[in-house]
């Protein structure tokens, strides 16, 4: 399976009276086809606006979209609606994603009438209710309205509406963070049954580290609107290269109880995102933080499919990787 | 220690899982009639508006039948009401009222509401400098005092029923835009209107199916309190000699005609005030219904 | 103040019997707590686990008495310092809260005052409760609180919105500890901030809370706070404590189906990415709670037994207790399963 989405020095950038607001700045990232790449980071760390600016919600600044190898940075108005059928999105928070006046039927028919396949009739009910099997909500809610559903039905709906479209790339900006632990997990599963049954490709934004860990094949990390390391999965939380990495992934509260972490504390303050500087954005924070560190940062493979955007990576991580090479 | 022993629980609420559902207008009507005030206030405007088509039954007299010699007459059993200054028969009078009255005050709000939807959901929607420019013009508009605004309108559109009307209702347009433009931009801002993108909604249709139904709500119960308001400006615009001219018996004129009065011949005044309160109750009440019966949320 | 610092660590603090909190929204009337029965101690963290609906917030504002006066009738006894909270003259709980008892809130925004600096906010608060010290006292116990903290003294004199969230909360646990309670009262303290300043505010606050002999009530539905905080746990279903127990206790053995479920929901950071066993079904709306055992509905292992009834609370050793009337069955199939 090759690269189904991929972006190329992606940058979007806000106007905001303060000055240019950099929200996502020169990312590189692939998603392969039928698997899973998790987005982790901060608020403010620009990954839901990457995400919105992948399926054509934002208009980017600068840089690519390439869909199965073809250019569709800026679609024309009659390239749009087919682009947004391959290319889907689910939301955060089950309560502010559906209309409030429509019931949960009304939500699955409108992308299915809109795409032009279906018109009123059997075929309309039929899609529907295979729809609603398919996300798992029970007949019997067909004409519920959002605030009759608990909140892991209404992501159920959600996801629902996304599916409708048929779509191959979905990106789900923060799927199951507002949703309480047991409902979470039914969600996770949902999400990676659906994939494995029609390949999916997904995008998965979220700050949670556990939830990402256990969806994702591959995981990348932002940082202010930068990506600071993208890795396999299984490797970003046993060997994190990148200093920001390292403190993430220790600060994650654990529930071992025999063995307590040893947290790397962070001081200082964030940076400010609006006309920052060049150089790495994580600096001010940085326990490593060199002269060198005000440079503009470049990503380099260190392990194979590791990417690291930091200068002083290797000498960080020397034992680690000496005993890598051996 | 001492335990509040006699607490006892309350008993179980039992509710129905099941959620059924008739079509969606079969199901707005059955929330309407549930509420009791929203069908109490609808069915008195309905009686309202039948006095006034079947005036011509109901009456007993012509409403511009003069009788100098009895004016001012006490209430009896010829003049339900008594008579007023010219001896014409109140009671009639306020019957034929409704035609004008009603007629004025529901049009002149029905289009003050809908000419400040559109408005209001252009610059709501769209934003940017359409919005500015909206918006700076509506400043503008509400520098000036309404009651002249209105005068202004009613001279150059001449005195006709429909002038009138469109004079009341251009006052009410931009409180409603501006009103409506507000409520827009939180609701533009939801995720359920981003999704609504995402699945290739047109504008035109997220405005009509997401945003306006989202944010209507304040504009249903501006729009009931202004009929009121309505009734009583055209009785202000008459006074002027603009708008419905006596000897019409419109309910505002003839409040009017009754001021100087009303310490001597109180009953004079009286009929036309119940029929605009009653008016004005009427239609807030049902509005307030109306409101919460296109709110799907309120069921429960 | 003083016999604070001279009090045992462990000694009985708050002791809540058998409490009742019931409201009336609209036509129906919300079950939120059933009869819950817990100690806090000196100096002793418990953690009040459990999903949103499962009342660990109501329980927090009985103890606090800010319940909506509107509808809300409550039951059975909260005993702090010898006195029934519930039952004390308002002017009299006046004192206890703030003076006694303080809250720190789960959105620091919203906590503090948007116009004031914050120098202004914990100042006033100290000086409510110890209205004997000057301005400039209070001012100066404030910046040393402040310090305690991490707001350094050049910071004391902004306004909320020129600080982090991070910085913001610590702000308002600062203002919470401020009048040095018996008692602090946790409501999600750390939802609202990410990863890194979470760990940041809840070092903070448990250091704080070792340093000053305070008893802390954490309520979350984060296992791993409670791990890394919390002394005692307490895991609510349905406005019931359904288990509880040391740390230890509860992370070692979790007895009780609903507690297993939790873990079992939760995403490993160390396993493969196998399934994730969910627990069936939602909750059950306080409004409708189920009758017997509230679990019964999405228990794997519930019985007719459980249907209906009371249920049976189980000791099990040391401080643990679980309410449950298969406790045996339900070890037994899960030794199976594993």
């Amino acid at each position: 399976m090759g690269t189904l989405v991929e972006v190329r020095d992606l940058k979007k950038y806000f106007n905001t009276p303060r000055g240019q607001l950099h929200a996502v700045d020169n990312v590189n990232m692939k998603f392969e086809e039928g698997t899973t790449m998790g987005v982790v980071g901060e608020s403010g760390c620009g990954k839901s606006t990457l995400a919105r600016t992948i399926i054509h919600l934002h208009e980017p600044t600068k840089g690519q979209i390439l869909y199965q190898g073809q250019d569709v940075t800026y679609p024309t108005r009659k390239e749009l609606p087919a682009l947004r059928e391959k290319m889907q999105i689910i939301f955060q928070d089950p309560y502010m994603t559906l209309n409030p006046r429509y019931t949960v039927e009304d939500t699955l028919k409108e992308p299915l009438v809109l795409s032009g396949e279906y018109k009123a009739g059997h075929a309309l009910d039929k899609q529907i209710s295979k729809l609603m099997d398919m996300v798992g909500i029970s007949k019997r809610l067909r004409m519920a309205y959002p605030h009759e559903l608990s909140g892991g039905r209404r992501q159920r709906v959600g996801i629902g509406r996304s599916l409708a479209m048929n779509p191959k790339f979905i990106a789900c900006d923060e799927p199951v963070s507002a949703l309480d632990v047991s409902i979470q997990a039914q969600i996770i599963n949902l999400l990676m049954d659906l994939q494995e049954e029609y390949k999916l490709t997904y995008m998965f934004v979220t700050h949670d580290m556990s939830v990402v860990r256990h969806i994702s094949h591959n995981i990348s990390v932002m940082y202010l609107g930068q990506l600071v390391e993208t890795s396999p999965s299984k490797e970003l939380f046993d060997k994190p290269l990148h200093p920001y990495t390292k403190a993430l992934i220790s600060a994650i509260p654990s529930t071992d109880i025999d063995h307590p972490k040893k947290r790397i504390e962070l001081k200082g303050e964030l940076m400010s995102p609006v006309n920052p500087k060049p150089g790495c954005r994580f600096l001010p924070r940085c326990p490593y933080a060199t002269e060198a560190c005000r440079a503009p940062q470049q990503l380099e493979e260190v392990l194979p499919g590791h990417l690291v955007s930091c200068c002083r990576v290797k000498e960080i991580n020397k034992d680690l990787l000496q005993k890598e090479g051996e | 220690m001492k335990k509040n022993k006699d607490f006892v629980p309350s008993k179980k609420n039992i509710s129905d899982e099941e959620i059924k559902k008739q079509s969606q207008f079969k199901e707005f009507i059955k929330r309407l009639a549930g509420n009791k005030l929203a069908l109490f206030g609808g069915i008195v405007f309905l009686i309202l508006c039948l006095i006034a088509i079947f005036a011509d039954k109901i009456a007993m007299y012509d409403y511009l039948e003069v009788d100098i010699a009895n004016k001012y007459a006490p209430i009896s059993r010829e003049h339900l009401l008594g008579t007023d200054q010219y001896g014409r028969d109140i009671f009639s009078r306020v019957i034929y009222g409704g035609r004008w009255s009603l007629t004025l005050g529901l049009a002149s709000t029905v289009l003050s509401t809908f000419l400040g939807i559109i408005v209001g959901s252009i610059a709501g929607y769209f934003g940017g400098v359409v919005d500015n420019v909206i918006m700076r013009i509506i400043d503008i508009v509400q520098c000036l005092p309404g009651i002249l605004l209105t005068i202004c309108i009613a001279t150059v559109m001449g005195n006709t029923f429909g002038g009138t009307i469109f004079a009341m209702s251009f006052g009410g347009i931009w409180g409603t835009a501006r009103m409506l433009r507000g409520q827009i931009l939180t609701v533009r801002k939801q995720e359920y209107v981003e999704a609504a993108r995402a699945t290739n909604n047109s504008s035109p249709r997220i405005i009509l199916k997401y945003v306006l139904p989202n944010s209507i709500q304040p504009i249903i119960i501006n729009a009931c309190m202004g009929v009121g308001g309505a009734i009583m400006g055209a009785s202000s615009l008459s006074f002027l000699g603009l708008g419905v001219q006596p000897p019409l018996p419109e309910w505002g004129a003839m409040l009017n005609d009754a001021r100087s009065v009303m310490r001597y011949y109180p009953n004079v005044m009286i009929a036309p005030l119940i029929f605009i309160s009653l008016t004005v109750l009427a239609v807030s009440l049902f509005g307030d219904g109306l409101r919460d019966a296109l709110d799907p949320r309120q069921i429960d | 103040m003083a016999d604070r610092r001279t009090a045992k660590k462990g000694e009985e603090l708050v002791h809540v019997e058998d409490l009742y909190v019931e409201y009336s929204a609209g036509k129906k009337i919300v079950h939120a707590i059933n009869g819950v029965t817990f100690d806090i101690r000196r100096g002793e963290a418990l953690a009040l686990v459990g999903e949103s609906g499962c009342g660990k917030s109501t329980i927090a504002k009985a103890i606090l008495r800010i319940l909506p006066d509107y509808g809300s009738r409550t039951g059975g006894c909260i005993e702090f310092e010898g006195k029934n909270l519930l039952e004390i003259p308002e002017k009299e709980m006046e004192k206890v809260r703030g003076d006694k008892i303080s809250m720190v809130f789960q959105d620091p925004m919203t906590a503090l005052n948007p116009v004031k600096k914050i120098l202004t906010q914990i100042s006033s608060v100290i000086k409510l409760h110890h209205p004997e010290l000057s301005k400039k006292e209070a001012e100066e116990q404030a910046i040393k609180m402040l310090e305690r903290v991490g707001i350094t003294p050049d910071r004391v004199r902004d306004y909320p919105h020129q600080f982090s969230g991070g910085q913001q909360q610590r702000v308002v646990v600062a203002i919470g500890l401020s009048c040095d309670p018996d008692l602090l009262l946790a409501d999600e303290p750390t939802t609202a901030l990410d990863v890194t300043i979470q760990a940041q505010v809840l070092d903070m606050m448990t250091e704080l809370i070792r340093e000053t002999n305070t008893a802390m009530l954490m309520i979350t539905h984060n296992l791993g706070i409670v791990a890394e905080t919390c002394d005692y746990v307490a895991v609510l279903y349905g406005g019931e404590i359904v288990e509880y127990g040391s740390k230890r206790e509860i992370f070692k053995n979790p007895s009780h189906p609903y507690t297993i479920g939790l873990f079992g929901a939760l995403p490993d950071l160390h396993g493969d990415g196998d399934r994730l066993k969910p627990i069936a079904g939602v909750m059950p709306e306080p409004s409708d709670l189920p009758s017997g055992c509230k679990f019964h509905t999405r228990c794997p292992y519930a019985t007719k037994e459980c249907e209906n009834g009371p249920v049976p609370v189980v000791e099990l050793g040391g401080t643990h207790r679980c309410q449950c009337h298969n406790i045996e069955a339900v070890a037994k199939a899960i030794q199976k399963e594993a």
